[in-house]
């Protein structure tokens, strides 16, 4: 021990400190090549839309791209909104209440991605076993929350971040 | 490898040869003694070499005329397609080179595990070619991408979404590959830069591979370790190669046949169609060599566990010399795992067919069932018939049951114990 703890001296520690820097340098190179696949200043552009709903009949939809993803707006009947909050938590494979995926005041308003949690298709409205929509790909069921009821999606569909504008626009992102 | 010191014959020969050998590589290639027992299922490795070498030939030539650009990639496809002198030619060799490198690679896969070539001394030989596989995989996947079809854009989506399956970092992971939310432009630039690359990287792994055999030697279809060279082996050249030749010319006639009378009939109608981000096909199936892999995908209640079995099914492969606990490598001697091999065939045809179809009734349960076999196959049944199989009598050389006047390789040790 002695003979080995002797040894540790001014050139290892100059291999430790060469390896350190080495290692640091090599990261601050690889970063930039790995990072440059990230979304560009162009792509983050794009991150808001303003969506005109003054057309749309209760219990219609319509669906907008925004960031090359659809989103749905769906405005629902008050028989539809009942029939989202009657269903008790439990019966959720991802618990959140219909009163949480909604504006308050704004209730018959559902706006969402229209994209399945599972792989990311885009769900059919008005299908499925829940009459919300039903993923043609691997068979994932929604209910009128965009909740997920049945099927391989592990969650809800997203909420994104929106507001209303006034009572007739909505902004996205 | 030749026992002899190769010298070049000429001066000029002598001097280039003792500052680069590349003539006594030459002469290893020509000379290489090989089994003089190889049936024809040994004739795949030379028809992958070919249809590698064509995917980056007529790959290169596409380069020059498709354009990678979300907005214009549909249309340069049909340019091809259309103005491009013989580009109809090109760009069907290529879409159905693709199909034909697969079904070639899975012939020589199960070649593999029906002869034993996986086992001790060829695991490295295995692995390189499941790593080529990998990759042809991944090439073949954002090949399939570049048109910007409704296929290519719904396929990249829920192929890239499978990443987000990995728990915290899924969805940044996801959001990294594709360079924006969704599959967009910079997810197409991308990938085909990465599907001009991926062709090189498996050449280079091809010549691994062959480097790797090259210290062995062939397996062959009695699985026995012979001398080399001996009376058991012939020279590649010119024994071999006109094998392979005759092998390939077959092989090319199939090829040709799908090329000029049935082109579109291994992809999908939907793929004429340009990509819309804002509508999923009904029924989205990836190409036909994936299937098996998809319906290990959908067999699974469960996002996380379904995308974890379907690699699992493909990682599996690298551990199998050593599930495998037998000593004999070829199955002629392995009466029970012969049985499992055909069952092994069957259970994967089972699998691709109802990866076609939709995930629901029978399908379902049928995907179910030959997705617990094939894990069951190759942790359960490989390593115990290893051990409790009794194998046939094996010949000590290839040229043994040819010699005591019997075909019958089970007879050959026996003539030998008289002897």
């Amino acid at each position: 021990m002695d003979k080995s703890e002797k040894k540790t001296t001014r050139r290892d520690f100059l291999f430790t400190t060469s390896y350190t820097v080495g290692a640091v340098g090599l990261g601050a190179v690889i970063w930039p090549l790995i990072d440059q696949m990230n979304p560009d200043k162009a792509q983050k552009a794009l991150a808001t839309t303003e969506v005109d709903i003054s057309q749309i009949e209760p219990g219609k939809s319509i669906t907008v791209l925004w960031r090359g993803k659809p989103v749905f707006l769906k405005r629902r009947t008050q028989e539809e909104i009942l029939q989202a909050r009657s269903v008790s938590l439990e019966e959720l494979p991802h618990p959140e209440k219909d009163e949480e995926r909604v504006k308050s005041g704004k209730d018959e308003w559902l706006v969402m991605l229209g994209v399945c949690t599972h792989l990311g298709c885009v769900p059919l409205s008005n299908k499925g076993d829940y009459k919300g929509w039903f993923c043609p790909c691997h068979g994932s069921h929604y209910d009128l929350s965009g909740r997920i009821r049945k099927g391989p999606a592990p969650k809800n569909m997203e909420i994104p971040k929106y507001e209303f504008v006034d009572a007739n626009t909505i902004k996205i992102g | 490898m030749s026992e002899q010191e190769y010298v070049p014959k000429s001066k000029v020969g002598k001097w280039f040869n003792d500052r680069l050998p590349l003539l006594s590589l030459a002469s290893h290639l020509t000379d290489y003694p090989t089994p003089k027992n190889l049936n024809y299922w040994w004739t795949f490795g030379g028809i992958l070499t070919f249809c590698l070498l064509t995917q980056i030939i007529t790959g290169i030539v596409l380069a020059m005329h498709y354009v990678a650009h979300a907005d214009l990639a549909f249309a340069s496809v049909e340019h091809i397609m259309r103005d491009v002198n013989y580009g109809w030619l090109i760009r069907y060799i290529h879409s159905n080179g693709a199909s034909m490198f697969f079904l070639a690679v899975y012939i020589h896969i199960f070649r593999s595990l029906f002869y034993g070539s996986y086992k001790s001394p060829r695991e490295i030989i295995w692995i390189i070619g499941l790593m080529i596989y990998l990759l042809m995989m991944a090439a073949a996947f954002m090949g399939y991408v570049l048109p910007w079809g409704q296929m290519s854009f719904w396929g990249a989506t829920v192929i890239t979404n499978l990443f987000s399956a990995i728990p915290l970092i899924g969805d940044s992971i996801t959001t990294w590959l594709w360079g924006a939310y969704s599959v967009d432009n910079p997810t197409l630039t991308r990938f085909f830069s990465l599907h001009y690359l991926i062709p090189f990287l498996i050449l280079g792994l091809v010549v691994l591979h062959i480097w790797a055999l090259h210290v062995p030697g062939n397996n062959n279809p009695v699985g026995i370790d012979i001398k080399k060279p001996s009376k058991d082996t012939v020279p590649f050249h010119p024994y071999i190669t006109i094998k392979d030749a005759f092998a390939l010319l077959l092989f090319m006639i199939i090829f040709a046949g799908f090329v000029f009378f049935a082109p579109n009939v291994l992809g999908h109608s939907d793929n004429y169609i340009q990509a819309n981000p804002m509508v999923t096909p009904a029924h989205i199936v990836p190409e036909w060599y994936l299937l098996p892999f998809y319906a290990i995908l959908r067999s699974v209640p469960d996002k996380l566990g379904g995308v974890i079995l379907m690699f699992g099914a493909i990682f599996i492969l690298f551990v199998l010399p050593w599930l495998d606990t037998s000593k004999v490598r070829s199955a002629v001697f392995r009466p029970i795992y012969r049985q499992f091999f055909w069952i092994l065939v069957i259970d994967v045809l089972v699998l691709g067919y109802v990866g076609a179809m939709p995930a629901e009734g029978i399908y379902l349960v049928l995907a179910r069932v030959g997705t617990v076999y094939y894990f069951l196959h190759f942790i359960v049944i490989l390593p115990v018939v290893g051990y409790l199989e009794k194998t046939e009598p094996v010949p000590l050389s290839i040229s043994d049951p040819v010699l005591s006047g019997s075909a019958d390789y089970s007879m050959a040790k026996k003539d030998n114990e008289k002897i």
